[in-house]
């Protein structure tokens, strides 16, 4: 990540923010760089400091301490009118008043934009609804509300664009298919976009940098790819799809791996992948990773011995088996289906094995629930 | 991001946070100013009602408690307070009646003639009282009843149905229709819907209206000055006096309708709160 | 939410039942209010065009249908007409003045206290308004603190007094129509979604352009149905003139009130209170057609 001195023109920078609502600490001291151009997501569960750094960045909130910077201007002061900055809110808080074209028209004209017309029908046709012009917006659908709030932010050209949310009210068909429109107007306009969400599934679908909060700080940030193959942390690792994490000892290494015990049974982990700081480790990896074997078929990579299946779901695309191992952990198993071969039944006795490529390392304190049990964001908060 | 992390934390100067916090909180500054123009005059009543004044309350001659012990201890004074509880109390249950009816007329129904109600209901909102107490009082003498305790009902029952439908109205518009929806496909006949479902959702508008009601009858001056010919209500009562000095017994009645209101208004939204399912 | 409001229709759950169901509701409080309202209407009507009958006692009159009375009664009564429609207009402007920040405070800015504070505005009304209207008399009169202190202070000269005055009259119905301006107010900014605001500013409106081109016009209807509430009151009042004015500030209700008790002239006191209430309901009238906001009535 680019730091002060390197700063490109138009990067976001957040240094050392702070905001205190009285005793509750919302964000903690966070620090930032987005660089311009880059769709960015802030990913994290309800009451995790994700909107109030948003609305920090808006300027509808004041940090307690710490200073916000777009390039070399320093915009800490600045009241939300005066920054560069637009927001698609959550909700969209569409002005009831008025119509499709002068919501759209508004920010235009209070920046003093005489002839408006050409740009509010080029944003109409960019989101596609020029023939809702007239309407109120009260008249319009979850979704096609939804492209007015957008075209009614992005036709001032911001510097940024942030998104509050904004495909939470829909339904999920509508939300996927509108994943992949702001991905591409993202790209059209070349904005720099910050996207906040609860939903990981949206956070990876469209953001070039995730940034994962916890508790008003930023646990993990990266590709999503990076995110989902290497977290460093139990949240993260829970908290974007599911893990599994048993405890183990690493017992020395070998080459580019360590050498770990889990419950007397030996699995490598290679050293890039490790984020443990002594040699109590929690072994991570992802139910999808894992290949499950009958009793006695010989399997290669990292394997485990002595499962027994206690849960099996058919899910179509693929089957989900609960494995419970000798040390009485339920391990996660999800198995495409297709190679033919029926399901496994409950009750069989099993081996599993996979990639030891595909392990990563957690320090052993850590609480391997961490982020498992946080419930979806009330979007009526 | 790591030079960023280390970096001295920035902070605003002190006279940037103090201009900040008056801009956030002016309105809140008015705000106090503005509850104190509204309770000064409350206020005095209320100090004044401990005035060692005897009949003429109007400069301070010493603190005492006996107004408050012997609230009828002005002559008339308790006679009035009683015209005026019975006279309230009377309109308040006729005019919530007849106007919870026609609220739900209004606000459930589409019914020939709803807008000419509507216009119907407006109307003596839009007449001023001196009109409405004029033109009944005309009507009693055409039919040569004479004013009193009778008239002055039906005059305030006149003038409180109003309010009552605009504020039931505006309760049942806030209903969700889906609600009684829901009711009736879970067996219950229109009127259990009315019963159980309606009506207790309905009932803190019917309340509100009442106090409403109550609150506006109580306090009449004008109309009832018009109908009630030479019974005397609290209002009346203040109002002949103010030429002589109010005794301050007056004080202490007036404040305390202020506490009963604030108490039954509070407890109100305690058991409202309370019934709340959390 | 939208999908939420369309489902919201006015159609009842009741719709399918009886046809005659809105009509047993309305036939009391109809016919109370046909009997004891337009009745008496058009029963004041009808008595402003009488004349007295020759000969008779006082308080007798006969119908001429002798409509020189409105004349009359207007020509007689010119300045206290444009006094009342004077005072009021000026007292419905202060109380806005006043009640829009506050309604504002309250609906946007007070977080857990905003019922509390609901009350607060309302609960003023629970003493009674001639209590409060006299104790004003009292507060701001010779006897009270105001005015010494102010005469101290070299802020007002010795022979200027602060009540029986205009300026007494004016403030005196600001004060007792406050409550009637604030509640609608509060209705309407409290519906007001609070994210239309902060979009506002997002889109580079100032303070004062958000409360011009938002605020403003999606609290119309407050400000309309407030503005109603105060106005149609003090154009009809005579107590804060006849507590808190002098002989020079007689309203029309004062002229309405001493036709009908002391002078017992009947005619001239509908047609009074005729005109009065014409000339309301036309302004009324004029006043929501130009703002807009028909769905008032």
């Amino acid at each position: 990540m680019a730091d002060a001195s390197t700063s490109a023109k138009g990067d976001l920078r957040l240094t050392r923010i702070t905001k205190s609502f009285g005793d509750f600490t919302a964000v903690d001291d966070l620090s930032l760089v987005i660089p311009e151009g880059s769709f960015f997501a802030l990913l994290g569960p309800s009451g995790c400091g994700k909107t109030t750094t948003l609305r920090i960045i808006a300027g509808l909130e004041e940090p307690t301490v710490g200073s916000i910077h777009i390039g070399a201007v320093d915009i800490t002061t600045k009241k939300s009118y005066q920054r560069p900055i637009n927001t698609v809110f959550q909700n969209y808080a569409l002005f009831p008043h008025l119509t499709i074209y002068e919501n759209v028209a508004f920010g235009l004209r209070r920046r003093g934009i005489k002839d408006v017309k050409e740009a509010v029908d080029k944003v109409l046709n960019l989101v596609e609804l020029p023939h809702l012009a007239q309407r109120k917006p009260t008249q319009l659908s979850g979704g096609q509300q939804q492209r007015i709030a957008l075209a009614r932010a992005i036709v001032n050209r911001p510097a940024l664009l942030l998104l509050d949310e904004p495909l939470g009210a829909l339904d999920l068909k509508l939300r996927r298919q509108m994943q992949i429109e702001l991905k591409w107007i993202q790209t059209e306009v070349g904005l720099t976009f910050v996207h906040v969400t609860h939903d990981q599934e949206e956070a990876m679908t469209m953001a070039d940098t995730i940034a994962v909060m916890n508790e008003g700080k930023i646990e993990q940030m990266g590709s999503p790819a990076d995110l989902y193959d290497n977290p460093e942390t139990a949240f993260v690792a829970n908290f974007l799809g599911q893990s599994n994490l048993i405890k183990g000892t690493v017992e020395g290494t070998d080459g580019d791996s360590l050498v770990v015990n889990v419950f007397s049974q030996r699995i490598k982990i290679a050293k890039s992948r490790s984020h443990a700081k002594d040699n109590s480790v929690l072994a991570g990896i992802r139910p999808e990773k894992i290949r499950i074997h009958p009793e006695g078929t010989p399997a290669t990579g990292n394997v485990l011995t002595g499962g027994v299946i206690a849960d099996v779901s058919y899910i179509g695309v693929s089957t989900q088996y609960q494995v419970e191992m000798p040390w009485k952990q339920e391990l996660m198993v999800f198995e495409q289906n297709d190679d033919g071969v029926p399901p496994l039944n409950k009750g069989d006795a099993v081996v599993l094995s996979w990639e030891s490529i595909f392990t990563f390392a957690l320090a052993g304190d850590e609480d391997a629930s961490a982020g498992s049990e946080v419930m979806p964001e009330d979007l009526d908060e | 991001m790591k030079q960023l992390a280390d970096a001295p934390i920035p902070t605003l100067p002190i006279n940037a946070r103090i201009s900040r916090w008056f801009g956030r909180n002016l309105i809140r500054i008015y705000a106090v100013f503005g509850f104190t123009y509204l309770f000064i005059p409350v206020l005095y009543t209320f100090i004044f009602s401990f005035n060692d004044g005897g009949k003429s309350n109007l400069v301070w001659k010493g603190f005492t408690t006996a107004n408050w012990q012997n609230p009828c201890g002005a002559p008339e004074v308790c006679t009035a307070l009683g015209n005026s509880i019975k006279i309230g109390l009377l309109a308040t249950t006729f005019s919530t009646i007849l106007g919870t009816g026609i609220a739900f007329a209004i606000g459930r129904y589409n019914f020939k003639g709803r807008s000419s109600t509507n216009l119907l209901i407006f109307l003596p909102m839009a007449t001023p009282e001196i009109v409405l107490g004029a033109s009944l009082l005309s009507l009693f003498l055409v039919f040569q009843i004479n004013p009193g305790f009778w008239p002055t009902v039906i005059a305030h029952v006149m003038f409180c149905i109003s309010f009552v439908v605009v504020t039931v109205k505006a309760r049942i518009a806030s209903l969700d229709p889906r609600l009684e929806q829901a009711a009736m496909d879970l067996y219950a006949n229109e009127f259990e819907t009315f019963r159980r479902v309606t009506l207790p959702l309905v009932a803190p508008g019917i309340a509100g209206a009442a106090l409403l009601a109550f609150s506006l009858s109580f306090d009449d001056f004008i109309i009832t000055n018009f109908n009630s010919g030479t019974l005397s209500t609290f209002p009346k009562f203040v109002y002949v006096s103010a030429t002589r000095g109010i005794p301050p017994q007056a004080n202490v009645i007036g404040s305390s309708m202020f506490f009963l209101a604030l108490i039954i208004v509070v407890v109100g939204q305690f058991v409202g709160n309370k019934r709340k399912p959390h | 939410m939208a999908l939420i409001h369309a489902a919201r229709s006015r159609v009842s759950a009741f719709s399918g039942g009886k046809a005659s169901m809105p009509y047993v509701l309305l036939a009391p409080g109809l016919i109370f209010l046909f009997t004891f309202f337009i009745l008496p209407i058009a029963n004041l009507a009808q008595t402003s065009t009488q004349t007295p009958i020759a000969g008779g006692d006082t308080g007798e009159y006969e119908q001429t249908f002798h409509f020189a009375n409105y004349v009359n009664a207007f020509l007689d009564n010119k300045e206290q007409f444009g006094r009342s429609f004077l005072y009021a207009t000026l007292a419905t402007v202060l109380a806005l003045a006043i009640a829009y920040p506050l309604a504002y405070a309250i609906a946007l800015k007070s977080g857990k206290f905003k019922n509390f504070l609901l009350v607060l505005v309302v609960a003023p009304f629970f003493t009674s308004f001639l209590l409060r209207t006299i104790a004003w008399k009292q507060i701001l009169g010779e006897g009270g603190f105001v005015v010494p202190t102010l005469r101290g202070l070299h802020i007002i000269g010795e022979q200027t007094s602060l009540t029986a005055s205009a300026v007494a009259v004016v403030a005196g119905m600001t004060y007792n129509f406050l409550p009637f301006m604030t509640l609608p107010l509060y209705a309407s900014l409290e519906r007001i979604d609070p994210r239309t605001l902060e979009a506002s500013g997002d889109l580079y409106a100032n303070g004062i352009t958000t409360f011009r081109k938002v605020t403003l016009p999606l609290s119309m209807p407050g400000v309309v149905a407030g503005t109603l509430l105060t106005f149609i009151p003090a154009a009809g009042d005579y107590v804060n003139a006849a507590i808190l004015g002098n002989p020079n500030t007689k309203m029309i209700g004062n002229v309405i009130d001493s036709s009908f008790f002391k002078i017992v002239d009947y005619p001239t006191a509908a047609a009074l209170s005729f005109t009065l209430m014409i000339a309301i309901l036309i302004l009324v009238t004029i006043y929501i057609r130009k703002s807009g906001t028909d769905e008032l009535v």
